[in-house]
């Protein structure tokens, strides 16, 4: 009888949408959606929502202006997206930064790591359900911003570091803030796993949805968390050191399942491997200027330049094309977002909408760093 | 691998090729249009080379040639090298798309064509990726004016 019933069933295909208002995509995302029932048979991504045309604008502005440019693109890894940007320009005009500013760009890089992947965990369990986590992680966020805000005057778009070094040193209350955080928080990520990780539903939500083979991760030039969870590594503070990556010992962290609970595991394990990197420098801030000065007007030699970093959701990198000139030629940002977005329709097809959800919480997008 | 060993193998491949290394921490070949299919397969299934990932594709105007710009690294050497593809044809500019080499370029190759005009050969979606789909004109191009929309400096 029942399989008569399912014989004589057709079904259809139909088309949904999926943002730009939606909750889950985080920020003016449209998925065009192809669904049958409720399974997934395609996703297209559609983009510029928030486009600003960043690159046009850095073709107009001077250096020092492009680096405030970039903490509008993703703005959970703006001290990171500065940094990039200051690398490029210090290459460029080979000069060596002093120590004590390569140490600070790190420590404060990888707060605002531990920062971005907080807001992610929180927002991760919310997409699918376990709203308590969003409350939890913006607890301990909110003790990072006030370290930021302290130091560097703004919360969020900081605009810290500036071609040559950083704008102004340290407060002194950083070193003992940012220990009292370390302290705090090793205590709330085993209560972020017994929360959250270890919860039945949640596992069942995130196990075996949404695998991503190592081969597709490399061809769809995913990097960071993305491709760190199918064991690729990909980690730019291994393969390309820069700022005091090389001074500090830490694992990058992988896993082989590439499912969602891979990716979810890669950035608590990241958290812990954050901490233990900003212990081994917090103590030995070396002495010395925080600022190589440079000419007002940076001019950069005829040439091409590229710098790669790791921001919390992959590699960033910055092509800069110049003729010599006050402003660049030609300035590429290859932003992770973008490249990142790319596996969405191989992941999902064949999975449910709910699962679409955990997957685009695990790819952990930021749509303004995918428009730019 | 050493860049000069690179260029060896690579030359290999095709007797059109020109390496530069001036200005520059990579490696960079500068392909014709019409073999830049070729040599990119070429590129990632070579035994020495295996570059399989396309990290950073970039649309470039340069004045009076449009082009793309691909950085490639090879996951198991590390090694990178940098192609380069240019047309003289400001009207109708094409080259071949390189998606089912490195599946990235799909959305890579739109970002370009939205922006800088170049057609794509074969590419499986190609449209305007970030502009609204009736946008005249390709922004980022030297001679692109727009009175209304632009901040004139």
């Amino acid at each position: 009888m029942e399989s008569t019933v399912k014989s004589n069933l057709k079904t259809e295909e139909y088309f949904i949408n999926m943002g730009p208002q939606h909750p889950a995509t985080h920020g003016v995302l449209r998925l065009m959606l192809t669904i049958d029932g409720e399974i997934i048979k395609n996703v297209e991504p559609d983009l510029g929502y928030i486009h600003r045309s960043i690159e046009k604008m850095c073709e107009r502005d001077s250096y020092q202006q492009i680096v405030h440019l970039t903490d509008r693109m993703d703005y959970l890894s703006s001290h990171i997206n500065n940094e990039a940007v200051c690398l490029v320009v210090e290459k460029a005009l080979e000069i060596e930064v002093p120590e004590r500013v390569k140490v600070i760009r790190t420590i404060i890089g990888e707060l605002t790591r531990i920062a971005s992947h907080c807001l992610w965990w929180g927002v991760m369990g919310m997409d699918i359900g376990a709203l308590t986590t969003y409350f939890y992680a913006f607890r301990d966020r909110e003790l990072i911003n006030d370290i930021f805000e302290e130091t560097c005057g703004a919360r969020l778009t900081m605009n810290y570091n500036i071609p040559g070094g950083i704008m102004f040193d340290i407060h002194p209350n950083f070193v003992k803030r940012t220990k009292d955080f370390i302290t705090h928080f090793k205590t709330k990520i085993p209560e972020y796993n017994r929360l959250l990780t270890g919860n039945v539903i949640f596992q069942k939500r995130t196990k075996g949805i949404g695998v991503l083979t190592p081969e597709d991760a490399i061809s769809f030039g995913a990097s960071g968390p993305v491709a760190r969870g199918s064991g690729v590594h990909c980690d730019i503070r291994k393969i390309h050191p820069y700022s005091a990556y090389d001074l500090v010992q830490f694992e990058e962290s992988l896993q082989t399942d590439g499912d969602c609970l891979a990716r979810y595991n890669v950035r608590i394990e990241e958290m812990w491997q954050s901490l233990s990197i900003i212990e081994q420098l917090i103590d030995n801030i070396p002495e010395g200027d925080t600022k190589v000065t440079t000419k007002a007007v940076i001019k950069l030699p005829k040439g091409e330049y590229y710098q790669r970093v790791e921001t919390a959701r992959g590699e960033l990198g910055c092509y800069v094309n110049s003729t010599g000139t006050k402003n660049p030629y030609r300035f590429k940002f290859r932003s992770p977002g973008l490249s990142n977005l790319g596996v969405i329709n191989q992941l999902a097809t064949g999975s449910k909408i709910g699962d679409l959800v955990a997957i685009m919480s695990t790819i952990d997008i930021v749509v303004p760093d995918i428009d730019r | 691998m050493t860049h000069e060993e690179i260029q060896n193998i690579v030359s290999g491949f095709s007797d059109t090729l020109t390496f530069s290394e001036e200005a520059s921490e990579f490696l960079n070949v500068e392909v014709p249009v019409d073999e830049l299919h070729k040599v990119c397969s070429q590129l990632k299934s070579h035994s020495e080379l295996k570059f399989d990932y396309l990290f950073c594709v970039t649309g470039m105007d340069w004045g009076e040639d449009l082009g793309v710009i691909y950085h490639l690294e090879s996951t198991e050497f590390r090694h990178n090298i940098v192609v380069k593809v240019r047309t003289s044809d400001r009207e109708n500019p094409k080259m071949d798309s390189v998606t089912d080499i490195w599946l990235t370029a799909e959305l890579h190759e739109m970002e370009v064509y939205d922006f800088f005009g170049i057609k794509f050969n074969n590419h499986p979606n190609l449209k305007r990726l970030f502009l609204p789909l009736d946008w005249q004109g390709y922004p980022l191009r030297k001679d692109y004016v727009d009175e209304e929309n632009m901040i004139i400096k």
